[in-house]
């Protein structure tokens, strides 16, 4: 993802105006960029936007969708509501869990991987329901989450 | 526009198009083209067609033949046989419960007692094409309230309807717009509030993926009778393809004039925004929603002063649901009296809900408001898998109340719901069958709370923490006769205590679950047993 740098901080801010209503676009295409918040791009936006640290850090860590520190390759995230979980996202969850041997909220040693645990993604009618990254699939079963991490692995692998 | 023999529509909704829905539009396009047929018939990529379990959907006009889970080795035989020779497909034919071929969408029971306002375009035309929406009379409402309506007359005329508002709050939609109407300031605004995260619903998504321009044309009233320029669709950040659409409807709106400067030569001049969401659910409600577009964390305000007045950046700002903007249009063109025709004397016209769970199709429907829920969940919703028993029904998403069998025969609007501790909601409806526990639903339940909690207010940081440990611990078999009180005790203080409705309806379902299944509760606590056998009683207690 590479070292940030300040022209290319600047560029983002700049696409959207240097105003502090414009603090969660920048954000988002930051972490578009760098796949998270680098703690020295976060600096960088506050000074752009006059803004103190705190308050760009302390927004950034209010939304789900925004990481403070890197994270895995891939972000699986898995819904566990009601809908989902009258469906069978419990032996879903259990199954990745298993897979990739770690807890939610941890990442792979292989950095393939990071797994949360969302709520709701709108997408119920095909409930259990896990995204990746931003593709997200439905009508889950323990063996094809297996299939879908394997095929995310041989991807890997084929870079 | 060209003439077609035959159009099939691709349902390109998200269920859909994780289903592989775009391979198999290639392919169609592809072989329609090899058998020369290009000039004949048309392929038409539409928003949700209804039945998300089974896509990716397909269906031919005019016959309204209907083909699910399409994929793409099965095209040939579909151009082959059906628009080459038209025999249709029989293995690939949506079919009822009961093995009879649905001939046609309209003819089937799945949309029979439907009735489509919201949806009257989804599925039906292509979203992503300006013309379309136009031909179906797009548009013409804003023509109409620009032309020949004043400011006033708009509101007037929506507060007529009676049309309330689909976020959940049912606030009427009038009342709403005349407050804003009447404030004095130098600038006002107008919000979509498309951040949909009640848990089970996804009719936002459905309806912007599936007709943005009503949404849009919706908006655009709004600002024209409140006297608002500015507008914003706050659409959650997951919604891909929602924030794609919109964005594609909100460029060619504005090539053809009916957005930006001078809107068809009016002098009216409105310009619209989209804000991507970052994944918090609080921000579905109106305040914390306004506070996240100003940049900041999304924690809701204290109320009054309400948004109507005091909203964005301090100016008077209407906040309104998708759905509940995508009624605007139909009200302007058709009238109030029309609408009232539709639902009940209190909550007129349609709802769109999003059925889930333990029911046979899964998806989104649309129906006048006061139909029993015995309808919707049994005949347009094909009754309950396996033919196992009903349970309960929760309406409103995960913070509203749950319904035992008794209330089968509830209309459902509004009044009549809130009568009985239940909500309408968002639209959200959710089915369990007999298998399910109650006290594992519930758990599910105040963990979501637990999760959601902004924390900015300590009844509800520190209540639906306690909810969940609560009753994890019934449901390991540590439940106390004293977890009975406190849980009914503590609920009682969550419905006034918390800032904002997150914390105040955290307790909605666990209330209503004691109150119509204490039985099953008082099992797991007086007699350690799961009369399902869903808990794990006994186990040690699991940190979450
Ligand atoms: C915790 C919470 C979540 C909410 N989520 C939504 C939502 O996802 N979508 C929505 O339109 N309204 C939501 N609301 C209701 C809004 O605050 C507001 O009432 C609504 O957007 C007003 O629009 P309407 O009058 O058209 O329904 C939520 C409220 C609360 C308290
Ligand atoms: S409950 Fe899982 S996607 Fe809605």
């Amino acid at each position: 993802m590479g070292v940030v740098e300040a022209k290319e901080i600047a560029a983002i801010v700049d696409r959207h105006g240097r105003e502090a209503s414009k603090l969660l676009p920048i954000l988002q295409e930051t972490q578009r960029r760098y796949g998270y918040l680098p703690e020295e791009a976060m600096q960088q936006i506050a000074d752009a936007l006059s803004l103190p640290v705190a308050k760009v850090f302390g927004v950034a860590t209010f939304y789900s969708l925004f990481a403070v520190a890197p994270k895995g390759q891939h972000i699986i995230r898995v819904c566990e509501n009601a809908p989902c979980h009258l469906r069978g996202a419990e032996e879903v969850f259990a199954a990745l869990r298993e897979e990739l041997g770690i807890q939610p909220g941890e990442t792979t040693a292989d950095g393939l991987f990071t797994l949360e645990q969302t709520s709701c993604l709108g997408v119920c009618g095909v409930a259990p329901v896990m995204m990746v990254d931003e593709v997200v699939y439905g009508n889950l079963t323990p063996t094809r989450v297996r299939e879908i991490i394997a095929n995310y692995r041989r991807a890997a692998v084929g870079e | 526009m060209a003439f077609y023999r035959s159009h099939v529509l691709v349902c390109g909704g998200t269920p859909c198009l994780l289903g592989g829905c775009r391979g198999v539009k290639d392919a169609l396009v592809a072989e329609i083209e090899r058998q020369g047929l290009t000039d004949e018939i048309k392929v038409v990529e539409t928003g949700c067609l209804g039945p998300c379990d089974r896509g990716p959907v397909l269906v031919v006009y005019p016959e309204g033949i209907t083909y699910v889970r399409v994929k793409v080795e099965d095209v040939p035989a579909i151009v082959a046989e059906h628009l080459l020779k038209g025999r249709v497909v029989e293995r690939l034919v949506y079919r009822d419960e009961a093995g009879e071929r649905l001939v046609s969408y309209a003819q089937s029971t799945y949309y029979g007692p439907q009735k489509r306002v919201v949806l009257r375009n989804c599925g039906v035309i292509d979203p992503e094409s300006i013309e379309e929406y136009i031909a179906r009379d797009g548009y013409a409402a804003l023509a109409k309230a620009l032309t020949a309506m004043t400011p006033a007359a708009v509101v007037e005329e929506i507060k007529a309807s009676g049309l309330r508002g689909r976020g959940g709050a049912a606030f009427p939609t009038g009342l709403k717009w005349s407050f804003t109407a009447k404030a004095q300031a130098d600038q006002k605004y107008i919000v979509c509030n498309a951040d949909e995260g009640e848990p089970g619903t996804f009719k936002d998504r459905l309806i912007l993926e599936g007709d943005p321009h009503s949404v849009l044309e919706g908006m655009i009233i709004a600002g024209y009778a409140v006297g608002a320029t500015r507008g914003f669709i706050y659409i959650r950040g997951e919604y891909r393809q929602s924030i794609a659409r919109m964005a594609k409807a909100i460029a060619r709106a504005r090539e053809m004039g009916l957005l930006g400067r001078n809107i068809l030569g009016t002098g009216f001049s409105f310009e619209v925004e989209i804000r991507e969401g970052a994944g918090a659910y609080i921000c579905g409600d109106e305040t914390a929603l306004i506070e996240s577009i100003e940049g900041n964390r999304g924690e809701p305000r204290v109320k009054p002063p309400f948004p109507g007045v005091h909203g964005l950046w301090g100016r008077p700002t209407v906040v309104n649901n998708v759905e509940t903007l995508a009624n605007v249009a139909p009200i302007i063109d058709h009238g109030a009296a029309w609408f009232r025709s539709m639902g009940t004397e209190n909550s007129p016209g349609t709802k769109v809900f999003t059925m889930t769970g333990d029911i046979n199709n899964e998806g989104l429907i649309e129906v006048e408001m006061g139909i029993p829920l015995r309808q919707i969940i049994y005949e347009i919703g094909g009754g309950i898998p396996g033919g196992r028993g009903f349970k309960m029904a929760q309406t409103g998403g995960t913070s509203g109340g749950c319904l035992p069998t008794s209330f089968l025969d509830l209309p459902m609007d509004y009044d009549t719901l809130a009568q009985h501790g239940a909500a309408l909601g968002s639209g959200a409806l959710l089915v369990m069958d007999d298998t399910h526990c109650i006290v594992d639903i519930i758990k599910c339940f105040q963990k979501f709370f637990a999760h959601e909690s902004c924390g900015r207010c300590t009844p509800c940081r520190e209540g639906t923490v306690r909810l969940y440990e609560m009753i994890g611990e019934i449901s390991e078999g540590r439940g106390t006769r004293e977890h009975l009180r406190v849980l009914e005790e503590l609920g009682r203080v969550m419905t006034v205590a918390p800032l904002c409705g997150l914390g105040q309806t955290a307790a909605v379902p666990l209330l209503s679950c004691l109150k119509h299944f204490r039985e099953e509760i008082e099992t797991h606590v007086l007699e350690g047993r799961c009369p399902t056998g869903v808990c794990k009683m006994g186990k040690a207690p699991v940190v979450a």
